[in-house]
């Protein structure tokens, strides 16, 4: 495909809070072509969340021009949004986000329910997503018997489930320690090898270290953008679970 | 998604919480349950006064001594007899709108048999007054013109006294019985017929010739008759010239003044007819409003609980929306959970409504017909009920922003 898979161009939102006007974001412009691993930081408040959201479709800028996969998004309708939700992209929440009460397949197949797909290809692929984070055994355990490694692996096979060519990812690791980070962080890797773009937020450096590229936020703007080497992500052998900082 | 996932989707959801769910649902099925057993008294109700207007016959006119106003009786009906039995005969021999016309006199007596006895409603009459009334006889003869001529002490019976004096299956023809210490004869048994509209047995009377009735069992004045005249139209398009010949001919024998009004009354059985049916009509209708208000109250319980629904489980709308749920789905999701409330509501209450029904009808003896077509309608409106009330709610659901339902705590 000809361009970026993102182009943002001096993106804003604006929050009115009575008669208050919060800037989440006051300037943001971002090329970001497929396969891309980015790392977005920033301290707390600079709006890194709301960039994901916009990004990820589940909201839209008060300003500006967002073009994913060479469509312009602040122009389509909720059922259009749903559609590049459900088809082109895949969102991996800080809180998991998976529905109570409802087995670990059950929430893998979800998008495929609102793709359309038959009940047999739904839980063939949403199997084939499991195994795929290392879950094929837990497929159908529900979220309040998993760890929350688990539950975000989870997440993660909901997100790629569709085969998404993006994967937007609000602190992924940000509920999770340092060991079961890392796991994420190698996991997120794999599908990086397989040309899925990945686009996460995340406080912790050593996090960071595993993308190609850093962005820093900053008071709703861009602070800094810079490439890297990233390191290669290494899952502590289970014997040392748990303690490491 | 295909409308069988949405269905099974609305189905665990509502299984979540089954209790809330039942009682929600309960609304519903007492709504329709009442829906159909109040449709099915009124209807058995209309049905039996229908069917016992048509055996008393469409063309039937009754003329009454005493005179009637738009707002009433005025000094009661036959306190003083008007009517003459000259007024009869000119009925008869004038009105040609008119086939038959008969006296009616009633008086309550009892009646012996050797070992029995019996108070029933004793009338004397003309052998015409069985022609207009299309009554036939079980056994023996009918009253004849001569019995009145002569006065003969001779009776019709109806079954419901042949039962009490003689036996159910008894032959009663040719048997004695006294009314007032006379001995009559027994020359007829009428075929049985039922009751009337009021609820008054046909067949528990005893027939004789008036002229009998007045010299035997209750007297009067010679030329006056103390009861009412009984009237057939040629047919039943011929009543209300009946009515209009008859009037005229007793305002012009009576000599009432012209713009004075009439000193006899004339009621048409089948105007009557049409007044009782629609004033059965009007309580079908009431007791149908109250059942459609109970179910309409199940409507709102639907309502209020999916409201409550929609807020407690914004974040899993949030999720569902955030994986690819367009707002259509997510207002089917709803729309179908609770349409499944009132259908299941329906098919609960079909059957516990036709119950019902069937143990009123049982236990009080009520009439009760059983409507396909309101069973039908219940089920429908039951369902029209779960999409009007559940829209509001899944609207609800469906218009919310996904970052917001998200967020939602
Ligand atoms: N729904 C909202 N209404 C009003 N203000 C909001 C809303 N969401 C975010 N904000 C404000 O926008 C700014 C950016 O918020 P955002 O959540 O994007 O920050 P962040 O970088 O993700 O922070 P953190 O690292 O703590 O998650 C903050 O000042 C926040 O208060
Ligand atoms: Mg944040």
């Amino acid at each position: 495909m000809a361009g970026p898979l993102i182009e943002v161009e001096h993106i804003a939102k604006i929050y009115r809070m009575g008669e208050v006007e919060v800037h989440a974001l006051r300037d943001v412009s971002l090329a970001i072509v497929e396969g891309e691993s980015i790392a977005v930081m920033g301290p707390s408040g600079s709006g890194k969340s709301t960039l994901m959201n916009i990004l990820g479709c589940l909201d839209r800028p008060s300003r500006g021009n967002y073009r994913l996969a060479g469509r312009e998004v602040s122009q389509l309708d909720r059922n259009a949004l749903a559609r590049l939700r459900n088809r082109t992209l895949g969102f991996v929440f800080q809180n998991f986000n998976l529905l109570a009460r409802t087995s670990a397949l059950e929430n893998v197949e979800l998008p495929l329910l609102y793709a359309g797909l038959s009940g047999r290809e739904r839980r063939a692929r949403a199997r084939e997503a499991l195994a795929r984070v290392g879950l094929g055994e837990r497929a159908h355990h529900h979220p309040n018997q998993m760890s929350g490694g688990q539950q975000q692996r989870v997440a993660i096979a909901r997100a790629l489930v569709t085969r998404p060519q993006l994967i937007v990812a609000d602190e992924p690791t940000g509920n999770l320690d340092s060991r079961t980070s890392v796991e994420i962080m190698a996991l997120f890797q794999e599908l990086g090898r397989n040309g899925i773009t990945l686009l996460l937020v995340t406080h912790e450096a050593d996090i960071a270290r595993y993308a190609a590229r850093v962005v820093v936020m900053r008071d709703g703007r861009v602070q800094s953008d810079q490439r890297q080497q990233p390191v290669e992500a290494v899952p502590a052998p289970e014997a040392e679970a748990g303690e490491a900082p | 998604m295909s409308p069988f996932q949405v269905l099974r989707v609305a189905i665990r959801a509502l299984l979540r919480n089954k209790l809330r769910s039942f009682l929600t649902t309960l609304g519903v099925i007492i709504g329709v349950s009442a829906v159909i057993a109040m449709v099915a008294i009124g209807e058995g109700a209309k049905a039996r006064v229908a069917e016992a207007f048509a055996s008393m016959g469409s063309n039937i006119l009754i003329v009454l001594s005493g005179s009637t106003t738009a707002g009433g009786a005025r000094g009661g009906f036959g306190s003083m007899p008007t009517l003459t039995w000259e007024d009869l005969k000119a009925i008869r021999a004038e009105a040609s709108a008119v086939r038959y016309a008969a006296p009616q006199l009633r008086s309550n007596s009892p009646v012996v048999s050797e070992d029995q006895n019996w108070t029933t409603s004793i009338n004397g009459t003309s052998p015409e007054y069985f022609q207009i009334r299309g009554w036939a006889l079980a056994s023996g003869s009918m009253l004849s013109q001569s019995d009145v001529d002569s006065g003969t002490k001779v009776v019709l019976l109806g079954q419901t006294v042949v039962a009490k004096l003689f036996g159910a299956s008894a032959d009663a023809v040719g048997q004695t019985v006294r009314i007032k210490n006379f001995p009559f004869q027994v020359v007829g048994v009428l075929a049985s017929k039922g009751q009337s509209p009021m609820g008054h047995d046909y067949d528990d009377a005893v027939y004789m010739p008036h002229s009998t009735f007045q010299a035997k069992i209750q007297g009067g004045l010679q030329k006056f008759i103390p009861g009412s005249i009984i009237v057939s139209a040629a047919s039943s398009d011929d009543v209300p010239r009946a009515e209009r010949q008859i009037r005229n001919l007793l305002r012009d024998r009576h000599r009432v003044p012209v713009g004075a009004d009439d000193d006899f009354s004339i009621r048409n059985l089948a105007e009557m007819a049409s007044a009782r049916q629609e004033g059965v009509e009007t309580i079908t209708t009431l007791l149908l409003a109250i059942a459609a208000v109970s179910l309409l109250v199940g409507g709102i319980g639907i309502m209020n609980i999916m409201l409550v629904s929609v807020t407690e489980r914004t974040r899993e709308i949030g999720i569902r929306m955030a994986v690819g749920a367009r707002p259509r789905d997510v207002l089917a999701q709803f729309l179908v959970e609770s349409l499944t409330l009132t259908a299941f509501g329906g098919v609960v209450g079909v059957p516990l409504g036709v119950l019902a029904a069937n143990l009123l009808s049982t236990r009080f003896g009520w009439p009760v017909l059983l409507r396909m077509d309101i069973i039908v309608i219940a089920v429908a409106f039951s369902g029209v009920v779960g999409v009007a009330f559940g829209m509001y709610p899944a609207q609800k659901a469906a218009r919310l922003d996904p970052i917001d339902a998200l967020r939602f705590e």
